[in-house]
Order: structure tokens, then sequence, then C-alpha cells
């Protein structure tokens, strides 16, 4: 294979959750001191694009949409091995929500040039719709594989791929091109070595705006997204403290109409 | 002046951060219960770049230098000492033959020792004492074209798990009679001794070498005849007290985490004792010092990659930092009440780990000894 895309998002570093919170008026994650990674499950569709590399020399291409300050997020694949970044950022995009990202990616995908394989993570940390993959196929009118939870390489152009499925696993021959996502059974992601740290510091991270794409307004951002959110609550786990009184047969009664009462039979 | 860390060097802690935690993290108990180094995780720590972080790329290393290599013995340190003691040693080997080796013991033994097929160590120490260099009883006697050896050295780090031993031998009499020697572990008369059993570090190998009639080729002398106690001071001081404040650095990082876990966790009186402002003030002490360490532990390795002279500073992490991770962890066990002392909590490994840094690699009185001829430098009348 020639050239492998792999769709990498930054992430809220989970090590720093249990400090996350929503602000109560904007409804937008306080991100204020908590670390970015790359998404867990972004590491493995990362991992199975270098085994490509190693086997075959395929060129490892980086994209992500994210604002400027995910540059180091995208320098850390680099340092995994990766050839290039291309980093997406533009106030245009924000507010996009899954199809309109899928639309952006594409749009960037389709300016990269021919490739054989785009690997995503099969799902985000912090979204978890687990869309963007099946869309961003969708639109580039190609063939989707889920739930990849082995890759192997039969020949050059040819890949026997295992899809987890609800009742077991799924082995499938596929051809590129073709966009996997990977589970976290798929492989183990490699260390960053020092050499690749270092040699990581010469190649390209770019950044591509509205721009570059030339993407309607109308398709992008909150304009481009038919999903609205209404509004976003923070669960609130409490006990109603009840007190039944009586004698026994009389608390007993007023629980179950309480039951009733509540719906819960 | 510049106290931020470059992306350089904040990825290199993070890759040997992950590393260490899932690849090392397992390794813990077994290295606790045998006393013995996992010898397995050589070669993926020289595919990641740790055997050979110092050693020039044209003898297959990274060719970083000695900040980045505090850091990432730090990171080591942090989840196992035992490993940033090992590898620190390792790489005073490789400094060694950097610094005085010629351009074919360069080639022959530094990179086997950056790719990790095997450990290095320098025998300085013998039963008679280490800090008094000048004492030193081996001796090296040229017969025809081979070095003879004869001495024990002990407390020798890496002692078991090394192929080649840089060994400090008398060659005459005086501070100029001492030279340094490489020694294969095979050659005729090497012997490995006993191997201690230490209460801390227990991961990292030390033990005994025996030089019985012990005959090395006559090439295999390090730097010049007579020449030996430059290698030992510049090795020790350079890169030894380095490594040594970098791995209870990587102590102190562990203590401060555990202390802060603990006294968040652990409710007392209705709520977290960290609201206790005793225990507060404990958290404070323990925060200030690993500021200090790290602030001279960087400076130390800073000024050896701006080629300052640096002997002082790195005498002072050394012995501010090592004492300072047994102090901190004294507290973190305090803070921990009895679980602190339990061999479930972590605690208690960080304070042995860091009594063992202490006396290693000069001790700290010698770290002193250093340090006030410094400070009484200006005030010297010629």
């Amino acid at each position: 294979m020639d050239r492998v895309i792999v769709c990498v998002k930054p992430v809220p570093d989970p090590k720093d959750w249990d400090r996350l919170r929503l602000d109560p008026v904007t409804k937008t994650l306080v991100r204020e001191g908590i670390g970015s990674v790359i998404n867990p499950l972004d590491k493995h569709a990362l991992e199975a694009a270098l085994e490509i590399k190693d086997a075959q020399g395929a060129e490892v291409v980086i994209l992500s949409m994210a604002p400027p300050a995910a540059q180091p997020v995208l320098r850390e694949a680099l340092a995994l091995g990766a050839d290039r970044a291309v980093l997406l950022s533009d106030p245009a995009f924000a507010g996009s929500d899954t199809l309109a990202t899928s639309r952006i990616l594409a749009a960037a995908i389709r300016r990269l040039g021919p490739f054989d394989l785009i690997c995503c993570g099969n799902y985000t940390l912090d979204g978890s719709t687990a869309q963007v993959p099946s869309q961003l196929a969708e639109l580039l009118r190609i063939p989707n594989i889920m739930h990849v939870s082995k890759m192997e390489l039969k020949e050059e152009k040819e890949l026997i791929v295992t899809q987890k499925i609800e009742q077991g696993y799924m082995r499938l021959e596929a051809e590129p091109p073709l966009l996997l996502s990977f589970t976290k059974e798929a492989n183990k992601p490699r260390f960053s070595s020092f050499l690749e740290i270092l040699a990581a510091e010469k190649r390209e991270l770019a950044i591509w705006t509205n721009g570059d794409l030339n993407l309607k307004e109308s398709l992008i951002g909150l304009t481009g997204s038919p999903t609205q959110m209404a509004d976003l609550l923070v669960r609130q786990k409490g006990r109603q403290g009840l007190r039944l009184e009586g004698d026994p047969e009389e608390i007993a009664r007023l629980l179950v109409d309480k039951i009733h009462q509540m719906g819960l039979i | 002046m510049d106290f931020k860390l470059s992306e350089r060097e904040e990825l290199l802690r993070k890759s040997t951060r992950e590393f260490a935690e899932s690849e090392i993290t397992p390794r813990i108990e077994a290295m606790e219960e045998t006393g013995e180094f996992p010898l397995d995780l050589l070669k993926p720590m020289a595919k990641l770049g740790i055997t050979g972080i110092i050693a020039p790329p044209e003898y297959g290393g990274v060719g970083l230098g000695y900040l980045a290599r505090t850091i990432v013995l730090e990171e080591l340190g942090r989840v196992c000492a035992a490993m940033p003691m090992s590898m620190q040693v390792h790489h005073m080997a490789i400094a060694a033959l950097n610094d005085f080796g010629t351009e074919e013991q360069k080639k022959k033994y530094i990179p086997p020792l950056a790719a990790g097929e095997t450990m290095g160590c320098v025998a300085v120490t013998e039963p008679s004492g280490g800090s008094d260099v000048l004492g030193m009883q081996a001796t090296a006697v040229l017969k025809d074209d081979k070095w003879i050896i004869n001495g024990r050295k002990c407390f020798i780090t890496n002692s078991h798990t090394s192929n080649f031993w840089v060994v400090i031998a008398r060659t005459g009499e005086g501070p100029k009679g001492l030279s340094a020697f490489l020694v294969e572990k095979d050659a005729p008369g090497a012997k490995q001794g006993r191997k201690e059993h230490k209460f801390g570090l227990r991961g990292s190998n030390t033990g005994e070498l025996v030089l019985d009639n012990c005959e090395v080729p006559k090439e295999n002398i390090l730097g010049q005849e007579g020449g030996g106690l430059g290698v030992a001071l510049k090795t020790v001081s350079e890169s030894g007290r380095t490594g040594m404040a970098a791995t209870a650095l990587g102590i102190l990082q562990s203590i401060y985490e555990e202390a802060g876990k603990f006294a968040s966790e652990r409710v007392l009186y209705g709520k977290p004792i960290a609201a206790l402002q005793a225990i507060s003030f404990y958290m404070a002490e323990i925060y200030t010092e690993l500021d200090i360490c790290r602030l001279l532990c960087y400076r130390a390795s800073w000024m050896k990659d701006q080629n300052l002279r640096f002997d002082a500073e790195s005498a002072m992490a050394k012995s501010y930092t090592c004492d300072a991770a047994a102090r901190c962890a004294k507290k973190a066990i305090e803070i921990h009440g009895a679980y602190g002392i339990m061999k479930e909590y972590k605690v208690q490994r960080l304070l042995r780990d860091a009594m063992v840094t202490i006396s290693a690699g000069g001790t700290g009185e010698i770290g002193k000894v250093v340090l006030g001829r410094a400070a009484l430098a200006p005030f010297q009348k010629k």
C-alpha cells in the first residue's frame, strides 16, 4: 500500500476525568488544566497503519480536526512514526456535529489525493457516538468495516480483517480503498522511541483552514450540523429520604402505594 | 532564563512514563521478591532508547544530553527506582568509554551497550571503602602484553548482569598510580563474587567482582596509564551523581503522588485528612522539596549539556535529592499512618529505595566535602 490515512482526535486525558466539570451556563467542558491525549482507540488505528508502514513502506498521514492548541498531540502521533500530519483548524469548523466533521475530513482526504486505507478508532472517548467512521466512508463512497479486532496483511493490497460481531467474530477479506475502525483488541500500540521523537521534529505538521477545503458554510460548523444539542445535564445521584410510619401492614401498604405512584411497577 | 521544558523533553517524559507504567509496573513484585534485575526488559528499553540515550549516534546511541537522561531516569524512578539505578550505572560505563576510550574501544564496546545486548558497570569501591579512592588495593601489573589484575570490588551495581566492567586498579603509587581497565566478564581470572541482598532498590543487582590473576589484553587500558583517578572522578561526578540524583528525584515524585492521593482519599473526622492543616503542611513540605530537587537536578544536567564545570552542582543535586527523598518518604509514611508500613502500600518501598540512594554513587558526606570546598573557595587566601 502507498498511503494510509489515520484520523486522530485529541480528547481530555482520562487521568484527569475526575476533575472535568461542565460549565453550567455554556454547557461546555471546562478544559482548563485538563491535558489532551490522542483518543486511546486512535492509537490502535495508528499502530495498524504503522504496521503496514513497517511491512510495506506505506506513507502514514495523520488527519485531525481540532483547535490549533492540539498541535502537541499531533506531534506525538508523528513521534510514534507517522510521516506527516494535517491539522484542520478554522473557527468556521467550530460546533460541527459528526456529519459536518465527516464532511470536513472527507474534503481534506480528497485534497490529500489517492489513498489505500483510512484507519479510525472505533469511537472517541469524549463523544462516543461512533458515527464519524461510517459517515466518512459513506461520503468517500468506500466500504467501512467497524469493530476491527484484528488486521492481517495477506498480499500487498489484500487484508484479512477480523470483525467483532454480537455473537462472536467474522473474518473478512478486504481490498483497498477501505475504511477500518479499530477496537482495543486489534493490537498493542507502540511507545514513541527517542529516535522517532527526534525524527518527528523534522516531519511536516500542516494546518489547513476552510480556505484550503472550500466547503460551503452551510455544510460545516454549527450551521451545517443537523444535530442540535437541546440541553446537557449532569446526572445527579442522590436519595430521596422517605420515612413511613405505622404498624407493619400499614407501612407495607404505604410502600406499595408509593411504588405504584412512582410508576415503578 | 527559561524554566519551560521543550516539546521534545515533554515527549521523552510522556513516552518513558507510558513505557514504565505499562511494562515495568507488572514486574515490581517479582523484583521485590527475587532481588533480580529483569534482564528481558533490556531489549524493550533499548528499543525505546533508554540504554543508549547518551551514547553518540555513530556508536548506535540516541545522542541525547544529560537533561534528557535526567527526565527519563526520573520517570523510570517514579515507577520503580531499581530501573534507573541500574540504567544510570549502565550509562556511566558508556560515558567512561566515550570520554576516555580509543576509537577501537568505542566501536567495540559502546554499540552492544547502547543496543541493550548487555549491561555495563563501573567498579571503583573495594571492601575497604569507596570514598577513599586512593586507599584502593586492587593492583594491575603489565606482564608481556597483558595486564594482570588482582583485587576485589564490592557493592558494584550491575555486577552480575554486565558483560563489560570498567575496573579501576593501582598501577603505581599515589594519585597518579591508578589506571582504568576494560575487563570482559569471560576474561581469565574474572569472577562474579557474592550477590548482595539489599533492603531497597531490590531489582537493581549489586554484588562483588573478583579479579584473581585476571588477564586483560594490553590495549584494554581505558585512558592513559596513571589516569584512573580522572576516569573514576569524572565518571562518578558527572554521570554517576546526576544519575543517582535523577533516581532519587523519581522516588520523590512518587512520594508526592502517593502522599497526595492517600491524604485526599482517607477520611477521618468526616473529611479527607488533606483538610487537616497538619497533613497539608506535610504535603507543602514534600511539594517544596520536590521542586527544589527537580530544579537542582535539571540545573546540574543542563550545565553538563552546556559543557560547564558542574562538580559542585552535581554533588549538591545528588546529596540534597537523595536525603530529601528519604526525609519525604518518612513524612509520606506518617501521612499513611499504620498503612504506611504495610507491604501492600508503595510508600514503604519508597523509603527503602531512598535510603539506598544516600550512600550510592558517592555518599552524602563526600558530596558535602565537594560542596564545602566550593562554598569556601571565594574566602580562601592564596
